[in-house]
């Protein structure tokens, strides 16, 4: 992926020289390892620090909602799906924006890898295709890169950009034949009460730092339900019952609109599985009204809108 | 001590469950008294915020009604509120926050007083056979 740098650079040089755009989103390289940034260009000096790697994971749809001038983005396939989401919800106007497609392979997963370091410190990290070397004081590690893939990576199935005006690399060829939902499966197969104790197991590290909700492109509420105070409908402390509410109904809120793209995870910075909670939303969502949050661009996301013979097995 | 007996709240639209109730109570159709009742404008105006307060603050069980699909008194508020309310439903069992039989959403218009005093008791029994609730009730800060 790394050849997609020189892309972005020039496809960012021609696009603010020529003033088709007034920013260019996209990323730098971090200050450590495994550590991209978000990267907002606004003067062609500054484009030589745009970089791609494996470490994009962030959804760069984040920095688009409301904005007024004229945009370059990098997007992968999910952050693709969530332009579509925000021009479904009038989030951001379509000639507003110049899309650089990524075609993805995957981002990987920095928490796994620094798990097997076993506390040793990365101070250097190059990647080449399938192969990540990590090297630090006295160390030197390879790591597939297929192994470390980030979970939602490894189900995805759009990983080709769903909308774009000019694509960085040749399509990815799609996986194939997954199974995107062995872990919902598990989880309702359980009972009731193995259920709601696997969910307070999940969510006890939680410390209500809404690093989830910040990371997500979805949100996007002037108000979020969670500083509303009047009335207050969510507890804000860390009682289990205001945790959980929070983690319901942040998941509640992307039902039909998640795209799946894992920031959330990525972001959370004590390492819950946050994911657990949107996935069934989503195969829910699939199964009920079969729609796939921001694959096309024409259709109403599921909960904006009904049909008169919706399944309503639940109701007496 | 006295036998257990649920706390169920009950969010009836004003225009047609609301009046169910009380073309029952008019009809002196009998069913127990477990239900407080909380009349809003539409079933597309519950939010989930109030259902997951409602368990929060110890109900046993709740109950939703509306209008009958097509019969909306704002023509489509209970066709939005069925797609939120199927996700919701199967989001709360799913997390275990909810076990079957604590709750129930139904359709009764305005004059199924009869199906209203059913319902009701359907409600209520599920709800017994549901046992207090336990998992998703906020403790209060002890006062000294």
């Amino acid at each position: 992926m790394r050849e997609y740098t020189e892309r972005i650079r020039e496809a960012a040089k021609r696009l603010l020289s020529e003033q088709r755009v007034d920013t260019v989103i996209g990323f730098r390289r971090g200050t450590v390892p495994f550590m991209n940034e978000p990267f907002l260009v606004k003067s062609v000096d500054q484009v030589d620090q745009l970089y791609w790697d494996s470490n994009c994971g962030i959804n760069l749809a984040n920095y688009l909602p409301k904005r007024t001038d004229r945009v370059a983005v990098v997007a992968k396939g999910c952050d693709s799906r969530n332009i579509v989401v925000h021009l479904l919800e009038n989030q951001i106007k379509r000639d507003q924006l110049y899309i650089l497609g990524a075609p993805c392979r995957g981002m990987v997963d920095k928490r796994r890898m620094m798990a097997d370091l076993k506390g040793k410190e990365p101070l250097h990290a190059e990647e080449n295709g399938k192969e990540i070397k990590v090297s630090g004081r006295g160390f030197q590690v390879t790591f597939d890169r297929q192994t470390y893939l980030q979970s939602n990576c490894a189900i995805c199935t759009h990983r080709n950009p769903v909308v774009y005006d000019e694509l960085l690399g040749d399509p990815v060829e799609e996986q194939q034949g997954v199974d995107r939902y062995p872990d919902v499966r598990r989880i309702e197969a359980m009972s009731v009460d193995e259920r709601w104790r696997y969910f307070q197991e999940l969510i006890a590290p939680c410390i209500r730092c809404y690093a989830c909700r910040n990371a997500c492109p979805l949100c996007y509420c002037p108000t979020c339900f969670v500083d509303e105070s009047r009335p207050q409908w969510v507890g804000k402390t860390i009682d289990p019952t205001d945790t959980l509410t929070f983690h319901f109904l942040r998941a509640y809120h992307v039902a039909g609109r998640c795209t799946d793209c894992g920031s959330c995870e990525r972001a959370c910075p004590v390492g819950i599985e946050v994911r657990k909670f949107t996935k069934k939303l989503e195969k829910e969502v699939k199964e009920l009204y079969g729609y796939e949050a921001g694959v096309t661009p024409d259709q109403r996301p599921p909960l904006d809108t009904f049909k008169p013979g919706d399944p309503e097995p639940f109701i007496k | 001590m006295s036998e257990w007996e649920p706390k169920i709240v009950a969010f009836l639209c004003n225009w047609c469950s609301y009046g169910a109730a009380d073309l029952a109570g008019v009809s002196r159709l009998q069913y127990p008294a477990n239900i407080r009742i909380i009349r809003v404008p539409c079933s597309g105006r519950v939010n989930p915020k109030f259902i997951l307060a409602a368990f929060r603050s110890g109900a046993d069980g709740v109950w939703v009604s509306g209008c009958h699909p097509g019969d909306c008194h704002y023509i489509e508020g209970n066709l939005y509120a069925r797609r939120k309310f199927a996700l919701l439903n199967s989001q709360l069992e799913y997390t275990g926050i909810v076990e079957p039989g604590r709750l129930h959403f139904s359709w009764i218009s305005s004059a199924e007083a009869t199906k209203f005093a059913e319902v009701a008791r359907g409600v209520i029994d599920a709800v017994k056979a549901a046992g207090p609730a336990r998992h998703f009730i906020k403790k209060q800060a002890e006062v000294a």
